[in-house]
């Protein structure tokens, strides 16, 4: 790895580390209605909110209200969404004439930008109309973000009630990641987005004539241009912010207008990870031991640094597929080298590589590079991520879930070691809490697993892949590995705007997404009623070096046990076969 | 066990409300974060940065006249051996439609990566054949959006002899323009350093 690759990891870890006390404090403060400086300024916004959604914000809900509240504000949104696409044509804001998006893909969309997944079978400036990009795609931005955060609080409370039969208020967790987390950050983001060259214009394409004229497909001679536009980068921040990843251009982030220079990729890296690795002391503040969020955090780390080393040694190494042709892929000076296809000069390995572990860490799934052309191993760490479960750092909310429902399965593994009833912060594990936690970890791993074995023995299924061999295995276990997880990315060669990969990725989406939530809530639900158990001399302290290493263990092994069979037959024969050539 | 009982609940829960009553809700909350987040966001942050970033908002376009004709961030098509070369571009129908990005998505076992760097390297050999040099790996690779405006330092290296014989330009003077089109990296450390092939071939045409 070269130096300046490593300093760049550094200054990464160095950007997210340093906001993440304050913004984790400034969290905790808002969720516990303390008073903030935010809450002086958007306060009134708030209240008018309630107001006019006729909304109790400091009624208490049991976990089966606040459930309910969340499905049923997620159905609103995917009906909106979908009308809004349906409509695109009759609808204002749209310069390019864009038509109404096809039924299938409408309802693939509008799962997946609700889902926070926002996996995309479109192309954004070939597709969308400047409309639905704001009112549609850039709202549920915002809020399926707010509800993983939402989710995320809900659990936390639950861990420091005691014999409580509620879990907060869904609307008021709801409203206040939105207004009071995720817009004043979006705003800031956006307009350094926009001085590095993201564009933000509601004026049509632009047409500009060709230096040089050239040909099309068919032969015939191209001498324009045709420049796509839109208000990006008002929706390129609140997309890596609320760890949602859909592009507003079919390229995502590896097109110079929604990410245009080393330093925007820096920042929309930053952004991926900001509000994640935050929340991890958000928790550790509102149950009373900052020492347990650091330790929820430095298990995220640990993962996440073998997969930073893995991705680029081996892009850095080049494709062994241009080996004996003369071609210079060696690093230098001058040069990037290494596997170039697929990636963009100004990013070259380093901020390539670092950009795919993060956004797959992370349920991001923004790209900066295609992860179809990564090599065999490269290719391996995003998808690796994604099975994980999305718990190194993870989605906002959804992550810190996730890995809290991965902490309560080892305290419960520690405790089956010593033979006592297992505890996390002063709550009793009993067997309710393992039947869903058992859940939250078998729903997606089967989707993901019964998805890819559907597809490629289906004709529908194999109709879509578009690399041969192994690789062409990698393509449809990614798509179901990513959707089932709400990450978004894909190898991307896959025909995926197909009935088939619509409907089966848009259920994938929809099980994955809230098969893990509602089980999440049903454990807060439960730890709220529970009384507090004072620690003692059995207890396994959960803030210890020896804890975080369990933790990283529990996740690694349940990852590994269930993927590895499946990854032997893409990622890994690819490479056995790539090193034979 | 724990010998004392549990305290009462403070807490009173709402009760499970009827779905139509939670549809109101959600309908309600829907539609106000809409205008906030979809409507006044958006058109607030436009109209800010029309102010502070007019020309990077738009497209950072290279303006002549009255006309735009280029964007510095976009990249074009070039095989003509009088300009630079830039990466290869996987867009359809044709390459660098900026109507429609798209990376080539070609696996890294794929024979038509391969059949690609072969058929540039024999165009690049074809238009210099006394260049010998080992092909910058940039150059014979599709970039990722299919829009890249950029060469590595090498790529550029690579083609100076060419494009100043083809202009009977003295290779310093192009070396010098390269330099002039070349950008470090952010700070120092981030990215890569990069030359801008539509910037250059725009300023070798402007040359008197």
């Amino acid at each position: 790895m070269s130096l300046h690759g490593l300093v760049q990891i550094a200054l990464f870890f160095g950007a997210v580390f340093a906001t993440t006390k304050p913004l984790g404090a400034y969290m905790a403060r808002v969720f516990a209605r303390e008073a903030t400086f935010a809450g002086r300024v958007l306060g009134p916004l708030e209240r008018l909110v309630y107001r006019a959604a006729r909304i109790d914000h400091r009624a208490e809900m049991t976990w089966k209200t606040y459930a309910l509240a969340a499905l049923t504000f997620n159905l609103v949104g995917i009906v909106a969404l979908y009308t809004l696409q349906r409509m695109q044509g009759i609808l204002p804001g749209n310069p390019q004439a864009m038509g109404a998006v096809p039924p299938d893909l409408a309802w693939n969309t509008a799962i997946s930008f609700v889902t926070n997944t926002d996996w995309q079978a479109y192309s954004g400036e070939a597709t969308m109309s400047y409309f639905v990009q704001a009112a549609g795609l850039t709202v549920q931005n915002f809020v399926s973000a707010a509800t993983g955060i939402a989710a995320a609080i809900a659990l936390i409370r639950s861990f420091s009630r005691r014999n409580s039969q509620s879990i907060g208020n869904f609307w008021f967790d709801l409203v206040r990641a939105t207004l009071f987390v995720l817009l004043p950050l979006a705003c800031v983001v956006a307009l350094v987005l926009a001085s590095q060259g993201v564009v933000q214009t509601w004026d049509p394409y632009v047409t500009i004539p060709l230096v040089e004229s050239t040909k099309d497909a068919s032969g015939n001679t191209v001498a324009h241009q045709i420049l796509a536009l839109g208000p990006a980068a008002s929706q390129i921040a609140i997309k890596h912010l609320g760890t949602n990843g859909g592009g507003f251009f079919n390229a995502n982030s590896a097109h110079p207008f929604e990410n245009p220079t080393p330093l925007s990729n820096f920042v929309e890296m930053w952004a991926i990870f900001a509000i994640p690795s935050a929340l991890c002391f958000a928790f550790g503040k509102m149950v009373g031991d900052a020492r347990q969020g650091w330790a929820v955090l430095a298990a995220m780390t640990v993962l996440f640094v073998p997969m930073i080393a893995l991705c680029t040694l081996s892009e850095q190494a080049g494709n062994p597929a241009l080996r004996n042709l003369p071609v210079d892929d060696v690093q230098s000076l001058l040069s990037a080298g290494g596997n170039m296809e697929g990636k963009e000069v100004r990013f070259g390995i380093s901020a390539s590589a670092l950009f795919a572990t993060v956004t797959t860490a992370a349920s991001c799934g923004a790209v900066n590079a295609m992860h179809d052309s990564l090599t065999p191993l490269g290719g391996l760490v995003p998808m690796g991520l994604m099975q994980l479960g999305e718990v190194v750092f993870g989605g906002v909310g959804s992550g810190l879930y996730g890995i809290l429902v991965f902490a309560i399965i080892a305290v419960f593994v520690g405790g089956l070691m010593v033979g006592r009833t297992p505890e996390y912060l002063g709550k009793k594990i009993e067997s309710f809490e393992m039947k869903m936690a058992s859940l939250v970890i078998l729903i997606p791993a089967s989707v993901v697993l019964v998805g890819t074995a559907v597809a490629v023995v289906t004709a529908a299924g194999q109709k879509g892949i578009a690399n041969p061999g192994a690789h062409g295995f990698s393509e449809v276990l990614y798509a179901f590995s990513s959707a089932a997880n709400n990450n978004g990315s894909a190898f991307a060669g896959l025909s995926v705007n197909s009935v088939f990969y619509n409907i089966a990725t848009g259920l994938a989406m929809l099980i994955g997404r809230f098969g893990v939530m509602v089980p999440v809530l049903a454990i807060a639900g439960s730890l709220a009623k529970k009384k507090l158990v004072p620690p003692s001399l059995g207890t396994l302290p959960t803030h210890t070096l020896l804890f975080v290493t369990m933790l990283v263990g529990v996740i690694v092994l349940v990852g590994a046990l269930t993927f590895i069979p499946a990854l032997a037959l893409g990622p890994i024969v690819e490479q056995i076969a790539s090193s034979k050539s | 066990m724990d010998p004392i009982p549990s305290p009462p609940t403070t807490q009173q829960p709402q009760r499970a409300r009827s779905m139509l009553a939670q549809l109101a809700h959600a309908a309600g909350i829907l539609f106000i974060l809409t205008l906030l987040t979809g409507v006044a966001y958006p058109l607030a942050i436009t109209g800010i940065v029309r102010v502070t970033f007019p020309s990077a908002s738009r497209g950072s376009l290279v303006v002549e006249g009255n006309k735009a004709i280029a964007s510095r961030l976009i990249g074009q098509s070039f095989e003509d051996p009088k300009y630079f070369w830039g990466r290869l571009s996987a867009t359809t129908p044709a390459p660098y439609n900026a109507q429609n990005s798209a990376g080539s998505n070609l696996g890294p076992t794929n024979p038509d990566l391969r059949k690609n760097a072969e058929a540039r390297i024999a165009a690049l050999r074809a238009s210099d054949p006394d260049n010998h040099a080992a092909v910058p790996v940039d150059l014979v690779t599709a970039s990722a959006s299919g829009l890249d405006p950029h060469i590595s330092p090498a790529a550029a290296e690579y083609q100076i002899a060419r494009v100043a014989r083809m202009r009977g330009l003295s290779p310093e003077r192009v070396r010098e323009l390269v330099r002039a089109h070349t950008e470090g990296r952010g700070f120092g450390v981030l990215g890569e350093a990069r030359v801008n092939v539509v910037l250059l071939n725009l300023a070798l045409d402007g040359m008197k």
